[in-house]
């Protein structure tokens, strides 16, 4: 029987993976506008793709911070105070991004739709980057004291290490952004957008070889969970091949869901490899943050429990029929402007 | 300026730039699900317009409000760390709450709202308005559960060296709440309201869209009133609860350093003397405070010299009187723009009642303009009393806001990410208003124009790279 302590870690890495999951596509779409679309219509096109769902995806975002406050006080306090720098620039990406959505059709100019295009690109590129950077730190280890205060400098949390998995996850946001594209719209932007995913799978996978293969040799998660790392790992190299074979065939929904399969598997690999630490200190094992240490008291504990449990249902509910809602593609042809 | 000052006013600016929209995004929210009941109920596409318009900057107005709200999220962690580890057994608990229950509503139903409108049956886009106003109201009930626990700690015991929860329900039915929710809530929906009646006003002054947006305006009017009414209710009885549990505070925005009295008078100006600790020039109404502490014409208000006394004996020593002249005329702005409100509404509704709203007069209309601004005055001015007037505490009687601050953080960080806010704030402000200027000029009937750019017109078409593809 899982402990509420277990539980709430289990759901933090839930909403995470889930926001990866989703965001990470809406990001991927953010980034290809700069690329993938020939022209504003196209980019437009994009851009409503993800419109009616962003920002509940950013929710989750919010809520596994919202979480952590609640079930793991210390680790909230330790996260955001220990990475300051990275979340002043993250917050700035976000509001630039989220406010382009809105502004970016709201005067026909060039220099306006193109300072708000430049905003959508940086806005969906630097977020997975930083907390791609920050979740692999906390493997990693970084400098927390006895008192739980971590006092990081440059090099504890930009290094080869949580730069490669920054990169790896920008590129899987894109893949898998680029998949949802196949969903999504039609004609040559569809083709287009599948080849593109081709193309990067490759770069991809060497990024993804390459973290797994560091994190081997810099982090001690292999020898604490080694088995379940291996059976993830291998999930994700499945997940991989078969979304490559979807792909050349086609099979785009498919395909779709072995991107998220990898994005997904990968975030659920870090949080396995943390288990039962919430964060590694570098300067020595006692001053880890971990379930127990890092915790609110029981009682809040259940409360929240509770909560999230009556709650969460609702949230699936309503989040899977707006999918469902807005399943059909996006046509050019059609009101594109609100 | 050391870490604490350069957080606070962190805080401060961002929470206050943050609440200039959220008000807004409230009232209209109810506003606009007012308007496309009327059009789903009686089929006038004119109401499904209004609600389209007024959609428009709601959306506008919404964007931003998201925005900056993600910056709370995070902001008590980065800055306030020694705070969330204090109080984040007790605190954490609405602020996830309130993401849950509240961010998660809105986000996904304002998205089946602006994308919807071809998509779904009228009434299921009905209900996605609705979903949205309640989600906004859902959301100021979490996060002032929160607010309410830093003024009023309640449900809690110090267990393990901070604060623990232990009665979940006494935190939702939290006495602080219980007065500050209407209050809020009320007042949001009055920004919403002299807004929309501010901006017909203007619509109407120049004869444009006269029909349009003459029933905009009786429609938000009748809410304006209503809820402007409801607001100072709500904020006499909040201001009982203030002399019970927070006098010190209550002595603060009366500029009160002795006794009151008995009965007790409200001071309507001062010249306040902080450094010598004495107020001047008082120009005094008898019985006033009496009658907003207790509701009744007697009874004594303690004052500030008193209750440092009191505090020092119980707290130990040191400061614990706020800045006095903040609170003291930030409440009194706060009442006069509401009570200016009031007298607004109440003009409207006599020009309703008598059918005049065909020939209001020039100067009144002049004034629903400007009166746009009265709800953000009177909004800013009430948060500025409420959390100015619990200095020095953060969580009222359990920890000081020096104490909250995160001690990891260098000044220089924290410096750099004040300018960088006030920097992105203020163009995100500045576009704002510009482009509500513009979807206002451009009226109701005019507002798909500029979007016609498809492409096989579109001079721009060749500038697409794709070096890709």
């Amino acid at each position: 029987m899982l402990s509420l302590n277990e539980l709430w870690f289990v759901l933090i890495a839930v909403l995470f993976i889930g926001f990866f999951f989703l965001e990470g596509f809406d990001f991927g779409v953010g980034m290809e506008t700069q690329f993938l679309a020939k022209n504003d219509t196209e980019r437009r096109v994009l851009i409503n793709s993800i419109g009616p769902f962003w920002d509940a995806n950013e929710v989750w975002l919010l809520t596994g911070a919202g979480a952590m406050f609640a079930a793991f006080p210390e680790w909230y306090a330790t996260l955001f105070s220990g990475f300051y720098i990275p979340f002043v620039f993250a917050l700035l990406a976000l509001i630039a991004r989220g406010v382009a959505f809105e502004f970016r059709g709201k005067r026909d100019s060039l220099a306006w739709r193109r300072t708000w295009d430049a905003c959508i690109f940086f806005g969906s590129f630097l977020p997975p980057f930083l907390l791609a950077v920050v979740f692999a730190s906390f493997i990693k280890g970084l400098p927390i004291d006895a008192d739980m205060q971590m006092y990081a400098g440059f090099t504890d949390i930009v290094n080869v290490y949580t730069v490669v998995a920054g990169i790896t996850v920008v590129m899987l946001c894109l893949v898998h952004g680029l998949m949802f594209t196949t969903l999504r719209t039609v004609g040559d932007l569809q083709v287009r957008a599948r080849k593109l995913a081709q193309k990067l799978l490759l770069p991809l996978g060497a990024l993804l070889l390459t973290f797994v293969i560091m994190t081997y040799f810099m982090t001690d998660v292999f020898e604490v969970r080694g088995t379940l790392l291996l059976i993830v790992v291998i999930l994700g190299i499945i997940a991989y091949v078969l979304g490559g074979y979807f792909m050349t065939n086609k099979k785009d929904g498919w395909a779709f869901g072995m991107t998220g399969a990898v994005m997904a598997l990968s975030v659920a690999s870090i949080f396995i490899g943390l288990f039962p630490r919430v964060m590694i200190s570098s300067i020595d094992q006692a001053f880890n943050l971990t379930i127990t240490n890092a915790a609110s008291g029981h009682y809040s504990l259940k409360v929240m429990t509770i909560v999230a449990l009556t709650l969460l249902p609702f949230v699936l509910g309503y989040q899977i029929w707006s999918y469902f809602i807005f399943h059909k593609r996006v046509h050019e042809k059609e009101h594109l402007e609100y | 300026m050391d870490i604490v000052a350069l957080s606070r006013l962190q805080f401060a600016s961002t929470t206050i730039f943050h609440y200039f929209f959220v008000p807004v995004s409230i009232g209209l929210a109810l506003i606009i699900a007012i308007m496309e009941t009327m059009y789903v109920r009686k089929g006038d596409e004119e109401y499904k317009r209004m609600a389209q318009f007024w959609g428009k900057l709601f959306l506008i107005n919404f964007a931003v409000g998201v925005v900056t709200g993600i910056l709370q999220e995070f902001q008590f962690g980065m800055n306030w760390s020694d705070y969330s580890r204090f109080v984040g057994d007790v605190f954490g608990a609405p602020l996830a709450i309130e993401a849950l229950l509240a961010f998660f509503l809105e986000s996904t139903f304002i998205g089946l709202w602006i994308f919807g409108w071809d998509k779904v049956s009228k009434r299921i886009h009905l209900l996605s308005i609705w979903m949205v106003a309640i989600g906004t109201m859902l959301s100021a009930f979490w996060i002032l559960a929160a607010n309410s626990f830093m003024q009023h700690p309640v449900g809690f015991a110090i267990n393990n060296g901070r604060a623990e929860m232990n009665d979940f329900f006494a935190l939702i039915t939290n006495g602080q709440l219980i007065v500050e929710f209407p209050h809020t809530v009320l007042a949001a929906y009055a920004t919403g309201a002299f807004l929309i009646t501010g901006i017909s006003a203007y619509k109407l002054l120049k004869k444009q869209d006269v029909s349009f947006f003459k029933k905009s305006f009786k429609i938000a009017a009748i809410v304006g009133i209503i809820s402007s009414i409801g607001v100072a209710v709500a904020g006499h009885a909040q201001a009982q609860y203030l002399v019970e549990t927070q006098p010190m505070k209550m002595a603060a925005s009366e500029g009160l350093w002795g006794k009151s009295g008995d009965p007790a008078p409200w001071t309507v100006w001062a010249n306040i003397d902080p450094e010598n600790k004495v107020s001047s020039g008082e120009f005094k109404i008898p019985y006033l405070l009496s009658f907003l502490s207790y509701s009744k014409f007697s009874g004594e208000v303690k004052g500030m010299n008193e209750l440092q006394a009191e505090y020092e004996q119980k707290y130990g020593p040191g400061n614990y009187i706020p800045p006095v002249r903040t609170t003291f005329w930030s409440f009194r702005i706060m009442v006069a723009a509401g009570t200016a409100m009031i007298f607004l509404g109440m003009y409207a509704m006599f020009l309703m009642w008598r059918k005049k709203m065909d020939q209001p007069n020039t100067w009144f209309m002049r004034f629903m303009f400007w009166g746009l601004l009265l709800p953000p005055i009177a909004n800013t001015a009430g948060w500025v009393m409420t959390e100015f007037g619990r200095q020095p505490w953060t969580v009222f009687g359990l920890m000081q806001t020096k104490d909250s601050v995160s001690p990891n953080i260098t000044s220089g960080q924290v410096l750099f990410s004040v300018i960088s806010f006030t920097v992105i704030y203020a163009i995100l402000g500045a576009i704002l208003v510009g482009l509500f200027i513009k979807v206002i000029k451009k009226g109701p009937y005019n507002m798909d124009n500029d979007h016609d750019h498809g492409s096989s017109h579109d001079p721009y078409n060749k500038e697409g790279s794709h070096a890709f593809s």
